[in-house]
């Protein structure tokens, strides 16, 4: 122990405890709460405040959305056992999981871009009104966050064939983890908000 | 986990130099694929301090228009993007970055440790601010011929305030370049922030509890907090901004029913915490040199800790007092009026501090404590005239006056610039292992003090005989002419303390005095070790024992107090060094290899940008760089073995 010191990244010894990548992806994730936040504030500042229509009453589909917000959240369910799984060194069973919490995300996309279209074709755009604008951005925003989590879950399923990913390198996936979860969060909040708090 | 359980670690100096980067340390190369925090340092500083010279020329093309009334020295058009431009250079290209060199060639040398938390990442920090600022600055070309005097830079004020700009009032690409430059600059930001708040809770020496750190590490770290917690506050506004621009989105369009207050809201609620990204790290810089200079402690340690992260909190409840003639009411100018009155306490702590660690002290009288000393002078009458905007009904009058233009250069200019001289002065012979001459320092100090209070004073009368900001020129017969023209005088008198300045680096690189591991008998870290230090930084992690605590292995103190010498060499943790104590295994110190990633992964966000304003394949193009950048960048092992 002596004597390999100090290559900044590698596993040691810190002052917190906690590896170096985990406060990393803590402290990041904290900077994205004000990133949401703040679109989620300008989303309700700008609530009733279109002048013309369509509203968000003529276009929410409860339903629909309620499904793949269901899907979205299962997918935390399915990362928590991809998780599980490589730190009891279950490889297999790890690549079921990712695959599954990737599937999951991806049917999670499908559905936004299916909403996305469905109201477009109701005129709704970017341009139309402040309903438009916000509601196109802050829900832009959440699925470019998905994507990019659905990439990260795909490139740990490639690595695990490389033999990158072992029981002692699970640190790995639980930082996708965090990072998937934290999307999952942001989308109770944002359907809370914008599709279950109904406009009067 | 700091302390026993961690034996200090011990190689020989030989094994460290002949193991470290073998090869790999010379050349323009191994700076461009460098992952040092040093050498990181070195180039944000030089990177800054080349845009403080554009961000300069830009003020003496102000003054020169100024100088005088009814001046057609620049057209209006001009005029608007050339101060539009000289703001966001100064805060976001000069202070900002030249506070991060500071932070990157310091704070790992202050708390013992071989090199930041994640050391390509600080590459990748300093290579997308360098590509943010070039991004910015091509703005200035994008207007038709240069040489006729047409600049495309962008022309609606560093505060970007909508609806100035949106499309309708300011066609054209200067705003986009703006928006989407700061919008670089901010990732750049955020991802030192990271890198540095991991350094400093994770990386500490072996007893260097967070009570032992010295107090720049500390403002470093409240300064950190305030980036990843500021930064996207502002790159949401600019999002919105740029779908407004770029995709017709209605964020600040009041035909349908966008509020451009929101703007407003948002730019100062990350506003007013920047200011304090701005002036944390100088205030961190002069509680350094105060001590040392003085030859005591730091006046009240814990206080001026507790200040400076009682400020990080308090800064995110005073950015309506940027607004108070926007109409918010009374109730809220009131709140934020007695919030912004509260701030002043710890500033005010602060400087009481500082001054009581002068007090007694056995001062020695050189440059880096005159640019100190000339902060301390110049921050409170900044702070003060601070306070008079706190006032609601005060503030009222100077709104849009000169004496809100001299208030906030005299906390910037006054505060943050002179003391990141003062480091400049302090640290240059840590890191070049020369002297910077001291009789140009002073030539440099007093030009630029003199210079400084005949540039700003002057625009506090302005302010209050009315004169407003912003306007590119101004009748005669209004009491103007005369502070305007000794306005201009001192700005060119700023001008040539810089000369002198740059002549004294010129000079002193190739014939300053040779400076030594410790020329100011300092307090902290970085002077136990070598100038300029090794790659490696500390050939043995020092065991830190105490506050000040290289000053302690130098010194005791008599039953007076007064500090006695230990005799040299008796505790001088660099001498356990040199011998190996018998442990050595052949294993040196391994540290992280030199890097393109950082580079390749950043000089996509250029691309991006330059796609978003003018065709959507570049964009495609330059997204696949900064993926194939981070991708490359992961599977590159962080270190060779």
């Amino acid at each position: 122990m002596a004597h390999a010191v100090a290559a900044p990244t590698t596993h040691l010894e810190t002052n917190t405890g906690l590896d170096n990548r985990k406060l990393l992806m803590w402290l990041f994730l904290g900077s994205e709460c004000l990133f949401f936040g703040s679109f989620i504030s300008a989303y309700l500042l700008y609530r009733n405040r279109s002048i013309t229509g369509p509203y968000p009453k003529d276009l929410f589909d409860i339903p629909f959305t309620s499904v793949s917000s269901f899907v979205l959240l299962m997918s935390s369910v399915s990362m928590v056992l991809a998780l599980a799984a490589i730190q009891k060194g279950d490889l297999r069973r790890m690549r079921i999981w990712l695959l599954a919490t990737s599937f999951l995300g991806l049917v999670f996309l499908g559905g936004q871009a299916y909403e996305f279209t469905a109201f477009y074709r109701e005129g709704l755009t970017l341009k139309t009104n402040m309903f438009g604008t916000t509601f196109f951005v802050l829900t832009g925003f959440h699925g470019a966050h998905v994507t990019v989590g659905v990439l990260m879950l795909m490139s740990m399923w490639a690595a695990s064939f490389k033999g990158k990913i072992t029981q002692e390198s699970s640190l790995n996936i639980e930082l996708v983890g965090l990072y998937w979860h934290f999307v999952d969060i942001v989308w109770i909040v944002i359907f809370t908000m914008i599709y279950l708090v109904q406009p009067s | 986990m700091a302390g026993a359980t961690l034996t200090p670690k011990r190689v020989t100096m030989a094994d460290a130099v002949r193991e470290t980067r073998a090869g790999s340390y010379n050349g323009i190369w191994s700076w461009i694929s460098t992952v040092d925090h040093k050498r990181i340092g070195i180039m944000y500083g030089l990177t800054s301090f080349f845009f403080f010279l554009v961000g300069g020329l830009e003020a003496l093309l102000i003054r020169v228009q100024l100088a005088r009334p009814e001046n057609s020295f620049l057209s209006p058009d001009q005029y608007n993007r050339i101060f539009t431009m000289h703001g966001t250079t100064m805060v976001f290209l000069v202070v900002m970055p030249m506070s991060a060199a500071f932070f990157n060639l310091l704070v790992p040398l202050m708390i013992g440790a071989r090199d930041v938390a994640f050391p390509r990442l600080n590459a990748f920090s300093f290579w997308t601010f360098f590509f943010g600022g070039i991004f910015m600055n091509l703005s200035f070309f994008t207007g038709g011929n240069i040489l006729h005097g047409d600049i495309g830079a962008p022309d609606a004020g560093w505060f970007g305030y909508a609806p100035l700009t949106l499309n309708k009032f300011s066609p054209g690409n200067g705003v986009n370049y703006w928006l989407i430059g700061l919008q670089i600059l901010g990732i750049a930001s955020l991802a030192g922030g990271f890198n540095f708040i991991v350094t400093i809770l994770n990386m500490r020496a072996p007893g260097m509890s967070l009570f032992r750190m010295p107090l720049f590490v500390w403002m470093t770290l409240v300064t950190s907090f305030l980036l990843i917690f500021a930064m996207p506050v502002i790159a949401v506004a600019l999002f919105e901004l740029m779908f407004d621009r770029l995709f017709d989105a209605n964020f600040f369009n009041a035909a349908k029913g966008g509020t451009p207050l929101l703007w407003q809201h948002m730019f100062w609620l990350f506003g007013h915490p920047e200011v304090y990204i701005l002036i944390l790290p100088a205030m961190g810089i002069v509680s350094e040199v105060l001590p040392t200079f003085s030859r005591k402690p730091l006046f009240g340690y814990p206080f001026v800790v507790f200040s400076g992260v009682a400020i990080g909190f308090m800064s995110w409840g005073v950015w309506a007092h940027h607004m108070y003639t926007t109409g918010l009411g009374s109730v809220a100018n009131s709140a934020f009026g007695v919030s912004t009155i509260l701030i002043t306490i710890p500033t005010g702590v602060k400087i009481f501090n500082w001054m009581a660690t002068l007090w007694g002290g056995s001062i020695s009288f050189k440059t880096p404590l005159y640019f100190s000393i000339g902060f301390i002078a110049m921050f409170t009458i900044g702070g003060l005239t601070g306070v008079t905007h706190s006032i609601v009904p005060s503030d009222y009058q100077q709104q849009d006056t000169y004496y809100v233009v001299a208030h906030f250069h005299q906390v910037l200019f006054g505060g943050a610039i002179f003391g990141l001289f003062s480091g400049i002065y302090y640290w240059f012979p840590k890191f070049t292992g020369r002297m910077l001459s001291e009789a140009w320092g002073k030539l440099h100090f007093w030009l630029m003090f003199i210079g400084f209070n005949l540039t700003f004073q002057p625009m506090m009368v302005l302010g209050l005989l009315g004169m407003p900001r912003r306007i590119v020129t101004y009748p005669d017969g209004y009491g103007w002419s005369f502070w305007n023209a000794l306005a201009t005088f001192g700005a060119f008198m700023i001008a040539a303390s810089i000369l002198v300045f740059i002549y004294n680096v010129i000079v002193s690189l190739r014939k300053g005095e040779i400076a030594g591991e410790d020329p100011w008998d300092a307090r902290t870290l970085e002077w136990t070790i070598p100038s300029p230090p090794p790659p490696y930084n500390f050939a043995v992690v020092p065991q830190v024992h105490a506050l000040d605590d290289f000053w302690h292995r130098k010194y005791t103190e008599d039953a007076e107090g007064r500090p006695v010498p230990i005799p040299a060499g008796a505790s001088d943790p660099v001498a356990v060094a040199d011998h190996d104590d018998g442990h050595g295994d052949g294993h040196g110190i391994h540290l992280p290899s030199p890097s393109y990633m950082p580079l390749i992964a950043s000089a996509g966000f250029p691309l991006i940008g330059l796609g978003l304003i003018y065709d959507a394949a570049l964009v495609a193009v330059g997204a696949a760089v900064l993926v194939v950048g981070l991708y490359l960048w992961v599977l590159e092992p962080p270190t060779e073995a």
